[in-house]
């Protein structure tokens, strides 16, 4: 099992290294969704097959393909020379330094904190329905009320009167 | 062994019912719109799907050079493999079938979601206006129908209480739960046409608009998988309607159970040709009206009523 977890590891990781260092748009969404998938076998690895296809359905079935759209909507997939302008090497240096101390801080958690073991019975999807609306229902209330003001936001950005008018154009 | 055994028969019956498709449909095209149809390859033109096939293979295979060559290489490899994982959940018998997930639906949900990547990555690394739009229109069209196809397909979820596709077959012993979940039925099917982007559905492929939207740019075996990959849809849809709604391999014992799923089937492939055959294609903006405005709340009240009840008869 752990030889699965350290290659889907990795695959996370490099795919998240070219989504973050390429420069066609597109292709950098790709490598971002391969990441994502990684994620989504980590996690059904560590027995939360519930969360593994949330992670599919909503993260890489949904929202990166709204990503996509736009991506393909303002047509910004071509290489473009600028792009090379914006990211200087001199621009790594000091994130290259946060984050070699964080994988130090990480180094160091791994060898001293108690890990979870990958062979734990695997969590169903009834239990997590059930820990949502029992344990944690406040915050999926919460998360509700931040929804439905993304609803009523989109309404109110798309509800314009229609400027055209033309007798096929109208409806009924 | 006894899984490469399954895993081998799971794939050539779907694929060759995927394969079989090309004839059937257009048999029963021609038989619907009174005329003959291919007729002349072997016996009842039977042949005509190795002549396709053939011919597809021999085609040159062109890669246009203004596009962007590995998205477009990759996409039609996607759809053929979203869909064809999928068959991996569904029981084709009570011992036939090559993984009994417990996320089952989940893992269909999550493929089928994937699945829109085909087209819209096909349709942009075309690089042509026809292909972009095919692939604007896809890609809206499939994540909107995407949200009430899970939503519909809960209502079964709670009468089976599980996600697994065996169980609920099992569950269904006592009446097919096409009865008491029939607007999740109407729903689902619906949903499905729209996710195949069969007609009436074609709006991303349109051919008197767009020619042939996200696959104008592809020839050769490409073009063939998203040919066959259409036609796989097709029966994996027609499978989950008999797996959810229509009690799955379950019938009279006279026939073995691998029969009565098939023929099951069978019969929703039939009645998508006969859709294909006989209702026209909405205009954009109504399937996109259709879609949020009647079938999401009809989904949603499936789903409360269904709960109600459930928690009513406990």
């Amino acid at each position: 099992m752990d030889v699965f977890f350290y290659i889907a590891g990795v695959v996370a990781i490099v795919s998240t290294i070219m989504a973050i260092s390429g420069r066609n748009a597109i292709h950098s969404l790709l490598y971002l969704i391969l990441s994502l998938l990684a994620i989504s076998v980590i996690f059904y690895l560590l027995s939360a097959p519930f969360i593994a296809a949330l992670e599919v359905i909503i993260y890489a079935g949904a929202i990166m393909v709204l990503f996509i759209f736009v991506t393909m909507m303002l047509n910004i997939g071509l290489e473009r020379e600028t792009e090379k302008k914006w990211l200087k090497p001199r621009m790594w240096i000091i994130p290259s330094i946060l984050a070699a101390v964080l994988l130090v801080n990480l180094i160091f958690a791994l060898k001293s904190v108690q890990t979870i073991p990958s062979d734990k019975e695997a969590i169903l999807p009834k239990q997590v329905g059930i820990s949502l609306f029992s344990t944690y229902l406040l915050g999926v209330e919460i998360a509700a009320i931040l929804l439905m003001a993304g609803v009523i936001g989109a309404y109110h950005l798309g509800s314009q009167k229609k400027k055209v008018k033309h007798r096929f154009l109208e409806i009924k | 062994m006894k899984y490469v055994f399954i895993i081998a028969g799971v794939l050539l019956i779907a694929l060759t019912i995927a394969a079989g498709l090309i004839w059937v449909e257009r048999r029963l095209l021609s038989v619907w719109q009174d005329r003959l149809g291919p007729n002349r390859v072997g016996p009842f033109g039977l042949g005509q799907v190795v002549a396709d096939t053939i011919k597809l293979f021999f085609k040159e295979d062109w890669v246009p050079p203004f596009s962007d060559r590995p998205v477009f290489v990759l996409a039609p490899g996607i759809l053929m493999v979203t869909i064809l994982l999928t068959f991996a959940v569904v029981p084709f018998g009570p011992n036939f079938y090559v993984y009994d997930s417990n996320i089952g639906i989940l893992f269909f949900l999550g493929n089928s979601s994937l699945g829109v990547y085909s087209i819209v990555l096909g349709g942009w690394a075309s690089n042509n206006k026809y292909s972009l739009i095919g692939a604007m229109r896809a890609s809206a069209q499939m994540l909107t129908y995407e949200v009430f196809m899970g939503l519909s397909l809960m209502g079964v979820v709670m009468m089976a209480d599980s996600f697994s596709f065996c169980k609920i077959v099992e569950a269904q012993k006592g009446g097919w739960f096409f009865i008491p979940q029939f607007i999740g039925f109407i729903v689902f099917f619906i949903a499905g046409i729209a996710e195949t982007h069969r007609l009436p559905f074609d709006i991303p492929e349109a051919e008197g608009e767009l020619i042939a939207g996200y696959h104008s740019e592809y020839s050769g075996m490409k073009f063939g998988m998203f040919f066959v990959g259409e036609y796989l849809g097709v029966t994996l849809i027609s499978a989950l309607i008999a797996t959810l709604f229509f009690g799955g391999w379950l019938g009279p014992s006279f026939l073995p159970p691998v029969f009565w799923f098939l023929f099951k089937t069978f019969f929703f492939i039939c009645v998508f040709i006969l859709l294909r055959a006989s209702l026209p294609r909405p205009r954009y903006d109504q399937l996109m009206e259709l879609g949020w405005k009647v079938l999401l709340p009809l989904a949603l009240l499936n789903l409360l009523v269904t709960g109600a009840i459930l928690i009513f008869l406990k």
